[in-house]
């Protein structure tokens, strides 16, 4: 469904997309993600047809977002950012007004917008201006907007920033609603945003491409220290020297020393191993009560943590070094 | 061009202009120096003509039509939606031929107030009625090719004030080049005359509708929001 290669924007000199390329297969959910100026939104202005690129090619279904803008432009629904909306308009004649803009058939506007406003939860809200919305009802109604003309894909820049938790959870199942039927691109830095609605992953830094991939195979790749926590009450449970004697166990932490001789541990394992029926029979062992026995696993969150920690700059400094 | 795009911004820019006060503010102090201008000299000249106003509202309007068309990209710019605007299946020159229309309309609705002064003078008098037509025709174009500066500078930055002074310096010089005779020798003076908007406005004022004046001002509106689109296809704002 869309295609970037080797897509670059500079911003004067200054590289905001720096040759970035994926590709998004129709129907899917892809959770783009980044820290604060990484070029997410930069990228997703280049396929909505607002900037032009610097380098590289960006096509919709096949056709070039520059050469052919104003039909990749009717194929894509697009909530920006900061949701821009006509204040002065009520909410009624907003969505009409898109409807036309859209070109829309004159006699299926009034059904299509009657559609999405009941989708969006805002049927109840349709004669009032939109400046007496509140921030959630805003966000609805520019959800409704990029939806009016029923496109074939979907771009939302951060959809739930600013929406109170409830309605975050509306939102995200009304994304994977939708995403049943369409293609979407949803960009965020929420990452259990992520894991909740999308089926891939493409996480970029610095306006590079550092990850691609589903959320379980980004966790496959990217598997750090196998890390188990451990709580233990018991005579002696807090002499780190007997968890160290333990096959698989490379460090002991001791994250919590609690009263009436109760531990909390962290003991970091050598790659590949699972030391936890072993810790069991440990503390069947000694005697010692075990109250909890919990291996992590390498979260999302930790990967994106792990990818956008580096500093380009920071390391090129190194490499001179 | 899509029509139906031009449209669909033009009565949003007419809504936006009527719902708000910033409009009817405009209009009542435009109609209040043009009576002022009206009725300065009608009862003391005794003479039943309007050139009283024709020879001063092509200097009023450089200040009133960039009041108009300010807002019309800056606005937008300023507050995102231009954004959403532009990543709708919509051609640039289509928005800014749109938001022209509808600022234009607001000065026709403006200028067809001044047409009570029409009526005092017919039931004063017997004016000429051939060089009040082609005054209001002279009008209409002058203050089309103003407004039409005022949307080049509207599109050219997002802060309104920065517009309005742009459209205003622009207009402004072409307005005074009418009196380029006085400090440019002639032939020169002639070309700069050419260029000047009031100049052409004097020409139809005096009953002649020449299609040089015409294709004049048609030319500046035209070459001005093509500008207008291209600035607009930039992203590129000061």
């Amino acid at each position: 469904m869309i295609h970037i290669e080797n897509l670059k924007k500079y911003y004067g000199a200054f590289p905001a997309v720096d040759g970035i390329s994926f590709d998004v297969a129709r129907g899917e959910i892809l959770g783009f993600l980044g820290p604060n100026g990484a070029g997410k939104t930069t990228t997703m202005k280049v396929i909505t047809g607002y900037y032009p690129p610097t380098g590289g090619v960006v096509t919709v279904d096949g056709l070039d977002v520059v050469e052919n803008s104003l039909e990749t432009r009717q194929m894509i629904g697009y909530l920006p950012e900061s949701n821009p909306l006509y204040h002065d308009l009520t909410v009624l004649e907003y969505l009409e007004l898109i409807a036309e803009l859209r070109q829309i058939p004159k006699e299926r506007r009034h059904a299509r917008i009657k559609e999405m406003a009941a989708i969006t939860g805002i049927l109840d809200r349709l004669g009032q201006p939109i400046s007496q919305l509140s921030k959630g009802y805003r966000q609805r109604v520019g959800l409704a907007q990029a939806m009016l003309h029923d496109p074939k894909l979907l771009i939302l820049d951060e959809p739930t920033i600013g929406l109170d938790p409830n309605q975050i959870v509306e939102i995200r199942s009304l994304i994977k609603e939708i995403g049943r039927e369409k293609t979407v691109i949803l960009s965020t830095h929420i990452l259990p945003e992520v894991q909740a609605t999308c089926d891939r992953v493409v996480i970029i830094h610095h306006g590079k491409l550092v990850a691609d991939g589903t959320p379980e195979e980004l966790q496959a790749k990217f598997v750090g220290q196998p890390v188990v926590d451990l709580e233990v009450r018991g005579e002696g449970a807090d002499d780190l020297d007997a968890w160290r004697g333990v096959r698989g166990v490379e460090k002991v932490e001791r994250l919590k020393n609690l009263e009436l001789e109760e531990v909390h541990l962290r003991l970091f394992l050598s790659q590949g191993t699972d030391a936890r029926a072993e810790l069991f029979h440990l503390c069947v062992e000694k005697g010692w009560t075990l109250l909890g026995l919990n291996r992590q696993i390498q979260s999302l969150e930790d990967i994106f943590h792990q990818l956008t920690q580096i500093d380009p700059a920071r390391e090129a400094e190194e490499a001179a070094a | 061009m899509n029509w139906s795009i031009v449209s669909a911004v033009y009565r949003k820019e007419i809504k936006s202009y009527f719902g708000s006060p910033m409009a009817y503010i405009v209009l009542a102090v435009f109609l209040l120096i043009s009576g002022w201008f009206f009725t300065l000299n009608l009862f003391k000249e005794n003479l039943a003509h309007l050139r009283s106003i024709f020879d001063i509202l092509p200097f009023l309007l450089v200040i009133f039509a960039p009041a108009i068309s300010m807002r019309l990209v800056s606005e937008e710019r300023k507050s995102g939606t231009m954004e959403l605007l532009m990543t709708m299946p919509v051609r640039d020159f289509e928005v800014i031929f749109g938001k022209f229309l509808a600022a234009f309309v607001l000065f026709a609705v403006g200028l067809a107030f001044t047409l009570v002064y029409v009526v005092t003078l017919l039931m004063l008098g017997k004016p000429e009625i051939g060089p009040i037509v082609a005054g209001y025709i002279g009008l209409l174009l002058c203050g089309g090719a103003y407004l039409a500066i005022g949307v080049l500078g509207s599109a050219l930055t997002e802060n309104q004030i920065v517009a309005f002074i742009l459209s205003f310096l622009i207009s402004g010089i072409l307005a005074v080049f009418v009196f380029s005779a006085m400090v440019i020798p002639p032939p020169l003076a002639d070309l700069v005359q050419y260029l000047s908007t009031t100049y052409h406005f004097q020409n139809i004022a005096r009953g002649v509708i020449d299609s040089r004046d015409v294709i004049y001002y048609l030319s500046v509106i035209f070459l001005s929001l093509l500008y207008a689109s291209r600035a607009l296809a930039q992203r590129k704002f000061l």
